[in-house]
């Protein structure tokens, strides 16, 4: 029971008229992981997030989450399933505090079990001292806070994040994170989607990168670095228009031209750097770094993250 | 791990009902003119002001004016304060306020959304309608105690309109300038032909189907046989069944949009 996937996919697809936004793609997640899924703009990560959370029914191959199936048991998985939607839905003409009490509510949960609940949810949120102001001027921020603190007022299983971070300070951010991890340690499963790697980084274990409606990679952060990356960087920053791959195209095993600089990928950046200046490239700056998942992402899907 | 389970479907409809609730004790000063003053003012400015230039006679059952009046704006309100809450409000939940997409997050399935808002407007037509039942007391113009039965023809015919209205509302993407027809070309020219301010027998030959295919003119008619105490049988099924089919299939029209737009 224990080893059951908690999310199980094959060929899942979502089709809108004819525009398929998943494109049969096959996912498992195992219970108290945390699950990523990286993607560009339109590469249907939401969609796919929406199937699982049971409110968008699929339009080919299988799902089953929780060990049912979301066609027929919907509510049942709901029940124990939290929810942050790319978008909130927060209800802006009620409090902050009875935002919380009244979705615990929509799940059957009683009154005075709400009431404590949302005290703690609160505190969780660090939104306390706001807790019975209305919603509607509230910040993005502290909105998004809250819409996530909502989603934990059933002590969710399985905990479905669509980029929850967006619109947040570096602060609270990071606040979140700390969240997350200890609801990790609590054995809540989480499945993100996000457009910072670094967060992906340090807070999935597998992830999948899809575009297009498919799954282009699948791994840990580790192992994804590892397939489709190399072990440094080489940054050579030049003025917009003045760079000329030629002369450093076989300086490493491969080469990314972005409007701004030019992307090495190699073993040892020193020494690229080096034998760089001995062709007398002469870059603005430069900067040795490690691999990291935006580069596997520029790799798998040509494009930057953050666009 | 036996996690919670989902609340039973009726369980679920009244907690839509409860969070709607809420809003409404928050928010309920902002709908108080729109929702109880303005029949009042009606019932005021037409029954008394414009009442006392007409002698009571067979077109108004021997009643003074207010009087003959007063079942009639019971419905009429309630029709209207139908409109209001089946127009704007629903969009919000799709578009603005987005708060139906909160619900069906949660066990609540978009088939319960549907008609737990359904259910709230009926409890708003009733509590609306039980403070104007109460001012007309205040003001002497009710005659007993069939006006309790008037009540429930009035949220009847309330619910007649307010059921197919709710289905197209769901269909709504704009901004709600599809609404303003509604208002201009079918609340309004009901209240004024629909029987409430005159018998329709009183309307040249050509416009009274105009009014018989109205909700209000069944939910009036109802209304004042109960307040007058003039029920018939076949009249008063005839009327109630043309009012619980539009109400039955307004409501399975707003079941079927919800979870059409709802389940994309
Ligand atoms: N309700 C819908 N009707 C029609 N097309 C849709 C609908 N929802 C999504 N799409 C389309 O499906 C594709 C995938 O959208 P989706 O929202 O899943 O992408 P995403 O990976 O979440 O992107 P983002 O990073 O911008 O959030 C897009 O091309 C989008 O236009
Ligand atoms: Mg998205």
């Amino acid at each position: 029971m224990a080893d059951d996937p908690l999310v199980l996919a094959e060929g899942l697809t979502k089709r809108f008229g004819e525009f398929e936004a998943v494109a049969g793609i096959d996912i498992e997640v195992r219970r108290g992981e945390a699950f990523g899924f990286l993607g560009p703009n339109g590469a249907g990560k939401s969609s796919t997030m929406r199937m699982v959370a049971c409110v968008s029914p699929r339009s080919g191959g299988t799902l089953s989450v929780l060990g049912m199936d979301p066609d027929t048991d919907g509510p049942k998985i709901r029940a124990r399933l939290g929810v942050v939607p790319q978008q909130d839905n927060l209800d802006n003409e009620l409090t902050v505090r009875q935002n919380l009490q009244v979705y615990g509510r929509y799940f059957g949960l009683s009154r005075k079990h709400v009431r404590d609940k949302a005290t703690e949810l609160l505190e969780f949120a660090q939104l306390s001292d706001r807790a019975d102001d209305e919603v509607d001027p509230l910040s993005g921020g502290m909105k998004r806070r809250l819409t996530i603190a909502r989603s934990l007022v059933n002590d969710p299983e399985l905990l479905l994040l669509d980029e929850p971070t967006t619109g947040l300070d570096p602060q609270a951010r990071h606040l979140l994170w700390d969240r997350l991890f200890r609801l990790k340690q609590q054995g809540v499963t989480l499945i993100v989607t996000t457009h910072y790697m670094d967060e992906a980084e340090q807070l999935c274990d597998r992830l999948v990168v899809m575009d297009k409606g498919k799954i282009a990679a699948e791994g840990s952060p580790a192992q994804l670095i590892d397939r489709y990356s190399t072990k440094e960087v080489l940054e050579l920053r030049f003025p917009p228009g003045q760079q000329d791959p030629a002369p450093v195209q076989d300086l490493g095993e491969r080469v990314e031209v972005l409007p701004d600089r030019i992307l090495v990928y190699t073993t040892d950046g020193e020494a690229s750097l080096a034998a760089a200046h001995t062709r007398g490239v002469t870059p603005v700056s430069s900067l040795v770094r490690r691999s990291t998942l935006e580069d596997v992402f520029l790799r798998l899907t040509g494009r930057t993250l953050v666009d | 791990m036996p996690g919670p389970t989902a609340p039973h479907p009726w369980q679920a409809r009244f907690l839509v009902v409860e969070s709607m609730w809420i809003w409404y004790r928050r928010n309920w000063r902002a709908t108080v003119v729109s929702t109880v003053l303005n029949p009042v003012f009606f019932l005021v400015a037409m029954g008394f002001g414009l009442g006392s230039q007409i002698q009571p006679g067979a077109a108004t059952g021997g009643y003074g004016y207010a009087v003959y009046l007063m079942p009639a704006m019971l419905a009429a309100g309630a029709v209207q304060n139908a409109a209001g809450e089946s127009t704007f409000p629903i969009l919000s939940g799709f578009k603005w306020s987005r708060v139906y997409w909160g619900m069906t997050a949660t066990p609540i399935t978009p088939a319960q959304v549907a008609t737990g808002q359904l259910l709230w407007i009926l409890f708003r037509l009733v509590f609306s309608g039980i403070v104007f039942v109460i001012v007309g007391a205040a003001l002497g113009v009710v005659t007993g105690a069939g006006i309790i039965l008037s009540l429930v023809f009035a949220v009847l015919a309330g619910m007649a309109f307010a059921a197919p209205l709710v289905a197209f509302a769901a269909t709504i993407e704009g901004e709600g300038t599809a609404f303003n027809p509604v208002f201009r070309f079918i609340v309004l020219p009901m209240t004024l032909l629909a029987g409430t301010f005159f018998p329709v027998t009183e309307l040249p030959a050509l416009v009274r189907p105009i009014a018989w295919i109205t909700p209000l003119w069944h939910g009036t008619e109802l209304a004042r046989a109960a307040a007058f105490w003039n029920l018939e049988f076949w009249p008063v099924a005839g009327h109630m069944a043309y009012l619980l089919a539009l109400t039955g299939i307004g409501a399975a029209l707003a079941v079927r949009n919800f979870r059409r737009r709802l389940g994309v």
